[in-house]
């Protein structure tokens, strides 16, 4: 039996939660303030997955860049794969809040969209 | 002078000028106006692409960029007003604004006038760094811009001096964009930045954390070359034998923030030392009537969501604001460095917010009013970094017995 402490990333508050874990199998995890704090601690010490964010180019745009992010956390291991495509990535303007910019990235069946609008 | 009148003004277009003319007018004010000097709305946010900003106030975590649509969205729904490249000059007593853009010279009458100028970041000459002064040192915040508005990468080996939040996010940041981040360099024996941060940040990319350090010495002849750390004691004096130089062309500095007042001190505000922001009553409006603050401006934040929180409240009794009468003072106790707050003019419940001195547990608040005890609250454990909030019933006995309320811990 292990006992690993994470601290939680969902909120500002960064709760320390221990989780204790025989093998791959949670026996218990406690020190969370709420809910998410459960569910965060599971996937850190199953399956580690963060929110990438970044920027892609844009050609004719008011904005040389439009900020991006993964529609969902990716795999922790993949984020530098994820960044390769992302930077040999070059969109048009304009570009749309909410726009797929790259669809299931890095075979992650999760998608790279805009985070704002670029006239 | 071009003339107009409105019945909210609202100096700065960040998010929390944003929040409060939203509130103003969903509070009932007949009109508004967002006065900002940059081409955009939202301040900072768009160049603030990590997410994280909401999850608070909506329970969903967004992007600096989409929290910044989601409220000007809702401008544009109230119908608000918005003047951009537009430099505030002063405002008055009478609560007149004078501003100037592209169109002209304009005096602004209002009914009320809510200060939102947000804040800047603390550079090199604000602690006062030995050395050379090569190119290569930036700011945490404009290294951001460079990076994520312009598409420039300040430079390829970097070291960081000062933990706070940007900085964390600024490490992490040039890290995905291929630069070697030699470490973050934190005087005190904690980071200043937010726990999350320190583990997405710092520790998801093995980025090494100098706690008790500082830098001793800047090189470089035209671009930086090294940096000289070294380990402080208990007095904050540097330990000679523990000094290492560091090879790096590029030193970002996050070293906190100062709001920005020039406005209101034009202007005659009463200011807290410690905050840097206006006294304000538990209205949020300040020594004269009529003028409110909140965001970065009133006091630095540590999250959108709270400052978000702040800025609809100003909002919303900037719409309805009598003048005021003396009221109590709210004071510092023991361990406690400020709070906002600085005044209580009438009853009701008052949300304080207040930061602590330094990393404590199991610490016990307490609210007293000339020594009796009025509220009292456990937390498990508090720090700097994370503002406190406590929601405490002032009564009229308390606001009739003139007697100043204190807030202290005793741990």
């Amino acid at each position: 039996m292990v006992e690993k402490e994470i601290t939680c990333i969902v909120c500002p508050i960064g709760c320390k939660i221990f989780v204790r874990m025989d093998g791959t199998n949670i026996k218990k995890i406690d020190g969370y303030k709420c809910k998410r704090g459960i569910g965060y601690a599971r996937s850190e010490v199953l399956d580690p997955r963060r929110v990438l964010t970044s920027s892609v180019l844009v050609s004719n745009g008011e904005w040389p860049l439009v900020s991006v992010k993964t529609s969902k956390p990716i795999p922790k291991n993949k984020i530098f794969d994820v960044l390769k495509i992302i930077r040999n990535t070059k969109v048009k303007a304009p570009v749309k809040i909410g726009q797929v910019i790259i669809k299931n990235v890095a075979e992650t069946k999760i998608d790279i969209i805009a985070t704002k609008s670029v006239k | 002078m071009i003339e107009h009148s409105v019945d909210v003004a609202v100096i700065g277009g960040g998010p929390a000028g944003l929040a409060a003319a939203v509130s103003a007018r969903e509070n009932g004010a007949k009109d508004a106006l967002i006065l900002d000097r940059n081409s955009w709305l939202g301040g900072i946010l768009p160049q603030c692409i990590h997410d994280g900003f909401g999850v608070e106030e909506t329970g969903i975590s967004m992007t600096g960029p989409e929290y910044a649509n989601m409220y000007t969205n809702a401008v544009k729904k109230q119908a608000i007003d918005v003047w951009n490249e537009t430099m505030v000059l002063e405002f008055n007593k009478k609560l007149e604004i004078t501003a100037v853009n592209k169109k002209g010279l304009h005096k602004i009458k209002t009914k009320s006038i809510i200060l939102a100028m947000g804040c800047r970041e603390k550079t090199r000459w604000n602690v006062l760094i030995p050395g050379d002064r090569p190119s290569g040192i930036f700011t945490a915040g404009v290294a951001q811009a460079f990076i994520n508005l312009y598409n420039i990468l300040p430079g390829k080996n970097v070291v960081i001096l000062g933990s706070g939040d940007v900085g964390l996010i600024m490490a992490r940041r040039l890290k995905l964009e291929g630069a070697n981040v030699l470490g973050v360099v934190e005087i005190l024996p904690y980071a200043s930045g937010l726990p999350r941060n320190v583990v997405q940040c710092l520790d998801d990319y093995d980025i090494p954390m100098f706690l008790n350090h500082t830098i001793t010495c800047i090189k470089g002849r035209g671009r930086l070359e090294s940096v000289t750390i070294a380990q402080v004691g208990k007095n904050m004096n540097i330990l000679p034998e523990t000094k290492q130089e560091i090879k790096c062309d590029t030193l970002l500095l996050s070293l906190g923030l100062i709001p920005e007042n020039e406005l209101s001190k034009g202007a005659g505000i009463e200011l807290d030392n410690i905050t840097g922001g206006p006294v304000v009553d538990q209205d949020y409006m300040t020594s004269i009537s009529g003028v409110f603050a909140c965001g970065n401006c009133l006091q630095v934040y540590d999250t959108v969501d709270a400052l978000a929180v702040g800025a609809k409240h100003a909002g919303k009794y900037a719409v309805t604001w009598k003048s005021k009468n003396d009221g109590l003072k709210v004071k510092s106790g023991k361990d406690v460095r400020y709070v906002v707050p600085q005044k209580i003019t009438k009853k009701g419940t008052t949300r304080f917010t207040l930061r602590v001195e330094k990393p404590m547990q199991n610490v016990t608040f307490y609210v007293k009013s000339g020594g009796d005890e009025i509220f009292k609250k456990k937390l498990r454990w508090v720090n700097p970094a994370n503002m406190v909030e406590i929601n405490v019933d002032i009564s009229d006995k308390m606001i009739n017995s003139k007697k100043d309320l204190e807030v202290s811990i005793d741990g």
